[in-house]
């Protein structure tokens, strides 16, 4: 079999599960939203703290496998700093990494997120990897309206 | 290996079974679906080659042809549960069907409100919702009776659970969580005493050990073709004749009439009165051929290497550091099934490491949510074993879910 032995779980997505930097209570949130993913019962519960625009803070709080949890952590590393509009822009081309559609400069631009490149192999995994951005995503559509 | 082991394991089965051949994959998922081996391949595709005509209508020989096949099908599955006659045969879809019948043909004609429907917490979902339904739409109370944390069903459950006003008890032979097998015998006798039916769920049980419908004196029992090797898509519910010929049909439509008149129509005899529209025949076919492969490999060979194997898995699991396997410390007690949790990692990250590694395990909540509730663990990792599955395969497995814990990042190893 070809993906024998393929090391899917590496040394970025192993510190971010279990150092999440990221997973903890966020007080001062001013936006926040739960995910599910009935699949493998992750659950998250995304807060972020916004000042004109911008992404100050962000937090989660959840239950899951070690793909969801970290992706969560890697995605505030990343969106933390940047605009809502940006924090969107990432996320689309998150979600098109794990469809296999996205370039090699657009996955670069996901910095440690690429490291979730192989999840596009895992059909049975992919809810898992984009649970966070998902919940991002729908955050952001709920603060448009 | 000590040298009875090795004349135990020295046929080599997968050679019977083209998917295990020709695929290097450690399949421990058998508690899912099992193989199939190459002889019921050849059933269903002998069936269409030869015998294909809609059973049960043709007038001409080939039409004949493909009943008499349907019907010596039949006549098998009668054989392999000891049922006293082939009219207690009804072929369904799988297990899961064979459930909902009993549960709308004879449940929602015969329970009432104020009944009480007993169902054990040990229940695959399919097991449990037809009777949830059933008792929100009759009225019917739905009591459940409890089980241990290893998954023993005790007297004092036993009594908690049963009242007079007991009608119908739904209940596993085998778990498909812990692979543990409540008190049938015990169960029955208490609903007999109180004049209720019993539906028992073998879908778990009847690839592992003998199955007589005569000596379990149960009303209903289930089963799937698909876990006892043979093909998807066929299933087979046994009911008491008795207790079939109560109850009114389950889905509508040919070949299960008498007559049609524009008023209404008058039902055809059983079995066929619960067989509606045209049947997987060969899928009966090719059923017919994994019973007669079960015989010929012998539950006694069955029994004794899939219990050689659970036997190596269980100690094998029980001495790896932070493990910890669900249910009863007896191999004796876990019929090939072996859920476990590996503390820090999650089942699915489990189950995924061990795929890297060529190994073939489910993770997650079985289609028993309650049950893992119960327990006290969201998902766990399962593996299941079969008679063809090998003491290397079980090392494999057991080397893999070692190293899981390293490979996720923890620091022990």
């Amino acid at each position: 079999m070809e993906n024998s032995k393929r090391s899917f779980y590496n040394a970025i997505l192993t510190e971010h599960n279990l150092y999440p930097a990221h997973k903890h209570d966020l007080p001062e949130a001013t936006m926040e939203k739960d995910g599910v993913n009935p699949s493998c019962g992750d659950v998250i519960r995304l807060k972020l703290e916004i000042e004109n625009g911008i992404i100050v803070n962000g937090s989660f709080v959840g239950d899951g496998c070690a793909i969801s949890q970290a992706s969560a952590d890697i995605m505030l590393d990343l969106i933390i700093g940047k605009s809502l509009e940006e924090a969107e822009r990432l996320s689309q081309s998150f979600l098109r990494m794990i469809r296999g559609e996205a370039s090699q400069e657009e996955i670069g631009s996901l910095e440690e997120a690429g490291a979730l490149t192989d999840v596009a192999h895992m059909p049975a995994r992919v809810k898992c990897a984009v649970l966070g951005w998902h919940t991002l995503q729908q955050m952001l559509h709920d603060a448009h309206g | 290996m000590p040298d009875e082991k090795n004349a135990l394991f020295r046929r080599d089965f997968k050679k019977d079974f083209p998917l295990l051949r020709e695929n290097p994959v450690v399949y421990l998922d058998n508690a899912a679906t099992a193989q199939r081996p190459e002889a019921v391949l050849n059933a269903q595709m002998e069936f269409y080659r030869e015998y294909n005509a809609n059973p049960l209508r043709g007038i001409y020989s080939l039409g004949q042809e493909a009943t008499q096949r349907y019907e010596e099908a039949r006549e098998s599955v009668r054989a392999f549960l000891n049922a006293s006659a082939p009219e207690e045969i009804i072929f369904t879809r799988n297990a899961t069907e064979s459930l909902n019948l009993v549960a709308c043909s004879y449940g929602l004609s015969h329970l009432k409100a104020g009944d009480e429907i007993v169902v054990s917490i040990l229940e695959h979902h399919s097991n449990l919702l037809p009777w949830q339904r059933l008792a929100e739409k009759t009225g019917a109370k739905l009591i459940w009776l409890e089980c241990e944390p290893d998954g023993t069903v005790t007297e004092e459950g036993i009594s908690r659970a049963f009242s007079d006003r007991t009608r119908l008890v739904a209940i596993t032979r085998i778990s498909n969580v812990l692979g543990c097998a409540p008190p049938v015998e015990r169960i029955v006798a208490e609903a007999r005493k109180r004049g209720a039916v019993v539906v028992l769920d073998a879908a778990q049980s009847v690839a592992h050990m003998p199955t007589d419908v005569q000596r379990l004196d149960v009303d209903f029992l289930a089963f799937s073709g698909h876990k006892l090797y043979g093909p998807m898509g066929i299933g087979v519910l046994y009911g008491k004749k008795e207790r079939l010929a109560e109850m009114e049909p389950f889905l509508l439509g040919g070949e299960m009439i008498q007559s049609v008149t524009r008023e209404g129509a008058v039902w055809a005899e059983l079995p066929h009165r619960f067989e509606a529209g045209t049947v997987n025949a060969a899928g009966a076919w090719g059923l017919k051929a994994a019973l007669e492969y079960i015989r010929e490999v012998g539950f006694e060979t069955i029994g004794k290497r899939e219990f050689a194997l659970t036997v190596q898995a269980l100690e094998g699991l029980k001495a790896i550091p932070h493990v910890r396997v669900q249910g009863s410390g007896d191999p004796r007690k876990h019929c090939g099934i072996l859920s476990f949790t590996l503390e820090g990692v999650h089942p699915h990250d489990v189950c995924s490491i061990l795929d890297a590694d060529g190994i073939a395990v489910r993770a997650g909540h079985h289609c028993a949510q309650p049950l893992l509730e119960h327990l006290g663990v969201p998902a766990t990792t399962r593996a299941s074993v079969a008679f063809y599955n090998t003491p290397e395969e079980i090392s494999l497995f057991l080397n893999s879910v070692e190293s899981v814990r390293g490979r996720m990042g923890y620091g022990e190893f």
